[in-house]
């Protein structure tokens, strides 16, 4: 059998070593080695975003990255939204709003509309569609996991000075 | 005295009969009724059906009551997605 | 019901309960758990749509280091022709499902598994089906349904006999069943036609497109007791489908249902289960199943492909006076389409003297069909709703009107027999016609349609239990999997009978040995009869708590009344009301824990109808077409939780869009499927789409205690229609076919100049 890859990341800021099999994805790590399973696998080939993460703060699908490229790089998951027991306002959107049916898509939609809100505060509906384009989600038609995101938008805009 | 209602497809156990009316306090009895009646209807009776009982429908009905002016009619079991 | 009910909790928009973990990533899904020593497995699938299976030779895999266990056919019993209900409520012939989970000596479709194995790693397991060796004779597959009904099609089955025509056949086809509703005489009712038009549709097989695969994780102990736990819309019809399926009994199956990424009926049967059991038993490990997307598309239960033909007559003042269809329905490799369904509702919304229905049930060497949300409905609507549009505009009357000149009412007997009780189509008709959205103006290349729909609701087995706990809050448990809100959906109904807040109330979905059984979630019943079997449970608990306070006070019970969450003594005695909570802090002193069960086959379900008026913009160039707006009004009876029942509507709109416009299976002439990915196989997006605005009309259920009535399928049923009509009176062009995808949209409008 192969050897196994040491592998040193941060995960959700904290800093993580695990051993992979080199063609083993970076999903497959998070999941079944670290048991972080928020990140859900929906298609395994980059098209439904259930597997979103943040690389270096930058959206990728966890299903196309292999886990030996997360050397040395900082992995943000849908398990580190939330700052110890306060929701971020997007999951407190999600749930008063009702966007979310299943809830399999919710993991990979916050972690993409994080990363939105993030670069931009206060985008308009078209923005959100667009940016959340790479997220399917079947059960809610995605009218409001929008309103959601637009409505997280504001109250973030209205917490800072 | 309720009705009952013969579908199409149960018209060649009952002779091309598409309505009669019998007399039972609930659907165990219309069933004995029909089958006395009709003997060759009594496999289809048997599992597998759902009745409308004055318009609610009943997946595989036994002890349903059906009322002196009921009207009945005999579906294919019904569920959804 | 007579004068409305003034609720406190229902109908209110509380964060539903199990919310939390659903925005954390610690709700738990099907293919989330992971077990010590867990192998995992994967599924051999054939290569060809149809052909003989010479030999399967398991050998070579067994003997790759990490391979634990292989199974084919040969490790199962072969189970005889036996009908029991299936997950829709449907027909199942468990010897055809016992050859859908693993071929036998033929297999049917691309993608029919052959064989499984489990190994220490996927990798492992992935190169081992490598090495398994499977001898086919290919045999020429038949893909479409009109050419599968052919005299000289390969068949798929010999011994496949058409039901429903007298006398029987004497040779084997591929047409499974023949069923006919009939009502009039239709020939005298084109006689008295002012206009009659006669047209041919067809819808293309599409996928219900759950974005979480099937999965399944199956450990096995000593005593041979396997447990399972899976994504599923029926812990209990899994669990008696893998009795059936592997021939154990009942008690050796326990199933724990995870929570579950979608279904709209696709999780209503077994595929990786029974696999996952047999290997784990197999291997005396437990064993992780999990789907790829690929064999989701590949093999799993989409729904039918259809051919159908309507003819139309109707007089000038807009009453229809007479109706013939023949709706042809591919099942997939074994027989059960969701022909009858389509047949029964198509033309459901609507007073008909003079209608002749006839549907065909076809095997063709696809995927068995499964449900897909009022399965059958909207490829049946399609075709209808397209018919009413174009006699409309023959006849030069709104849309609307004409539908309101023919619709169903309470106490109309609908084309599938029964007479209607409390029903709102006509309310949903009015509605549409009073929103400002079918008044609103439309831009230039855009156009506007209405259609409607109808979907009878299920009722079936539900068991519900109601425990309060000893600071007085209550745990209602339930055994259908909540598949888009119906945990807070059975909380609000306990806490309004209870009259409590419903935060003192906690909703759980157990699994099959701690709740009574529970048919599927699906057909839209769970709000509706599970709700009711709460509702008396918690009943239930209400009179025991009515009889603790009267032992505490020392009073007939007849004299202490539950109002606003406490006890109230009327026999003039000034006595201060006694709390729930106070009850059962007594309770070890008054006779015990408080709890209340029910069990039920719910009758009543009410039927459902919905309208909804579509704007879409064609882009002339590109054929592209865009919803630009959309409005769903629906009749449902009393909405729960508002907010999941406009999501219901929402979600199903949605998924009626991309069935319009988009969605096909697209098959090659070997029968294999091209476009097996959520890339090629492309669903709507959130930039595909518009805010979906809805009416939630509310006629209450007489039959249900709150006035519920089932939502979910219900608003998949018009958007078809809705989009060609719309389509229609933005180009001029009528749409036969769906998807009005891009390239036929184009060649659509150049066959108009
Ligand atoms: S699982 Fe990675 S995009 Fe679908
Ligand atoms: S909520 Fe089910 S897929 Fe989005």
């Amino acid at each position: 059998m192969a050897r196994k890859s040491h592998v040193s990341t941060i995960v959700n800021g904290e800093p993580i070593e695990f051993l992979c099999d080199p063609p083993q994805t970076l999903l497959e790590v998070l999941r079944e080695e670290l048991q972080l399973t928020g990140t859900k696998e929906g298609c395994g080939t980059g098209d439904c975003g259930a597997c979103t993460i943040t690389l270096d703060g930058r959206l990728a699908c966890a299903c196309l990255v292999l886990a030996v490229e997360a050397e040395g790089r900082s992995i943000g998951t849908v398990e580190g939204i939330a700052s110890g027991e306060h929701l971020h306002p997007l999951q407190k959107k999600f749930l008063e709003e009702a966007a979310l049916q299943c809830g399999v898509c919710t993991p990979g939609l916050l972690v993409a509309a994080k990363a939105l809100l993030d670069r931009n505060p206060q985008p308009t509906e078209q923005e959100v569609r667009y940016a959340l384009a790479g997220n399917l989600c079947r059960c809610t038609g995605y009218d409001k996991v929008v309103r959601a995101v637009l409505d997280a938008a504001v109250e973030i805009g209205g917490e800072s000075p | 005295m309720a009705t009952i209602f013969f579908p199409k497809s149960f018209q060649a156990q009952t002779g091309g009969i598409d309505q009669v009316e019998v007399e039972a306090l609930d659907i165990r009895g219309v069933f004995r009724a029909l089958e006395a009646r009709f003997p060759a209807l009594g496999d289809r009776l048997r599992g597998g059906i759902a009745v409308a009982i004055d318009g609610e429908i009943v997946n595989d009905p036994l002890l349903e009551p059906v009322g002196p002016d009921s009207q009945i009619h005999f579906l294919p079991p019904i569920s959804g997605g | 019901m007579s004068e409305p009910r003034k609720f406190h909790s229902v109908g209110t928009r509380p964060i539903r309960h199990d919310g939390l973990d659903k925005v954390t990533g610690r709700a738990r899904f099907g293919a989330d758990l992971s077990l010590p020593g867990m192998l995992y497995g994967k599924v051999l699938r054939s290569s060809h749509a149809h052909a003989h299976i010479r030999r399967i030779d398991p050998r070579p895999a067994l003997q790759l280091e990490g391979v634990r266990a292989v199974i084919t056919s040969a490790d199962r019993p072969e189970i005889p022709s036996e009908h029991g209900t299936g997950g829709e409520g449907g027909p199942v012939d468990f010897r055809d499902l016992s050859r859908n989970v693993l071929a036998r000596d033929k297999v049917l479709y691309h993608g029919h598994p052959v064989a499984a194995v489990a190994a220490t790693n996927p990798r492992i397991a992935e190169e081992a089906l490598g090495r398994i060796e499977v001898d086919y004779e290919i045999l020429r597959p038949v893909l479409d349904v009109e050419a599968a009904m052919a005299p000289d099609a390969p068949l798929l089955h010999d011994d496949l006999y058409t039901r429903g025509v007298d006398p029987r056949p004497e040779t084997p086809s591929n047409v499974a069943a023949r069923i006919v509703i009939e009502r009039g005489d239709t020939e005298k009712g084109f006689a008295e036609a002012d206009v009659v038009i006669e047209r041919e549709y067809r819808t293309e097989t599409v996928h219900q497109g759950y974005i979480e695969p099937h999965a399944a994780v199956a450990s096995t102990a000593e005593d041979g007791q396997s447990v399972l736990w899976c994504c599923t819309q029926g812990p209990f019809l899994v669990r008696s489908f893998c009795s059936k399926v592997l021939q154990l009994p009942i008690s050796q199956i326990k199933v724990i249902p995870s929570e579950i990424g979608g279904g709209f009926g696709g999780k209503t049967t077994v595929y990786v289960e029974p696999l996952a059991i047999l290997l784990s038993r197999r291997a005396g490990r437990p064993v992780k199943l999990v789907m790829d997307r690929e064999e989701v598309f590949r093999a799993t239960g989409p729904t039918s492909a259809t051919s159908i033909r309507v003819r139309m007559g109707a007089r000038k003042d807009g009453t229809i006076a007479a109706v013939k269809v023949r709706l042809v329905y591919a099942a997939g490799a074994f027989p059960g389409s969701p022909v009858v369904p389509g047949a029964m509702t198509m033309l459901a919304p609507y007073q008909l003297e003079n209608v002749r229905i006839e549907g065909y049930d076809v095997v063709v060497n696809k995927p068995k069909t499964n449900a897909y949300r009022a399965p059958g409905s909207s490829m049946a609507a399609f075709a209808a709703e397209s018919a009413l549009d174009e006699i409309a505009q023959e006849l030069a009357l709104d849309p609307l009107e004409l539908r309101l000149r023919n619709a169903v009412r309470t106490g109309s007997q609908a084309v599938y027999g029964p007479t209607f009780k409390a029903i709102g189509f006509v309310e949903t008709l009015e509605a549409a016609r009073n929103h400002p959205h079918y008044r609103a103006p439309l831009a230039p290349n855009q156009g506007r349609g209405v259609a409607c729909g109808f979907w009878f609701n299920a009722g079936m087995q539900s068991t519900a239990a109601v425990n309060l706990t000893e600071d007085g809050s209550a745990v209602v448990v339930s055994g259908c999997p909540d598949i888009g809100g119906s945990r807070v959906s059975l909380a609000l109904m306990a806490a309004e009978e209870l009259g409590i807040p419903v935060e003192r109330v906690r909703p759980v979905v157990a699994d099959t040995e701690t709740i009574g059984y529970n048919d599927v979630t699906g057909g839209s019943r769970v709000t509706f009869a599970t709700g009711m079997a709460v509702i008396e449970a918690t009943r239930d608990v209400v009179r025991q708590l009515c009889k603790r306070a009267a032992l505490i006070w020392e009073v007939p019970v007849e004299q202490v009344e539950w109002r606003e969450g406490e006890a109230h003594c009327r026999n003039g005695e000034a006595k201060d009301p006694l709390s729930l909570r106070e009850i059962v802090r007594q309770a070890v002193r008054t006779g015990g824990p408080i709890s209340g069960q029910a069990s039920l086959t719910a009758r009543g379900a009410g039927p459902g109808f919905g309208t909804h008026i579509c704007d879409t913009e064609i882009d002339p160039d590109t054929g592209r077409v865009q919803v630009v707006r959309y409005t769903a009004v629906q009749d449902v009876g009393k909405a729960v939780h508002p907010s999941y029942v406009e999501g219901q509507l929402q979600g199903g709109v949605a998924q009626g869009i991309g069935w319009a416009l988009n969605e096909e299976f697209v098959y090659d002439e070997n029968g294999v499927l091209l476009n097996a990915g959520f890339l090629d196989y492309r669903i709507p997006v959130a930039s595909d789409l518009p805010m979906i605005d809805t009416v939630l009309v509310e006629v209450p259920n007489p039959s249900h205690p709150h006035g519920v009535r089932g939502v979910g399928e219900v608003p998949i049923v018009p958007p078809l229609a809705a989009v060609a009509n719309a389509l229609f009176r933005a180009t001029g062009v009528r749409f036969y076919r769906v998807p009005m995808s891009p390239p036929r949209v184009l060649e659509g409008l150049q066959s108009r100049k």
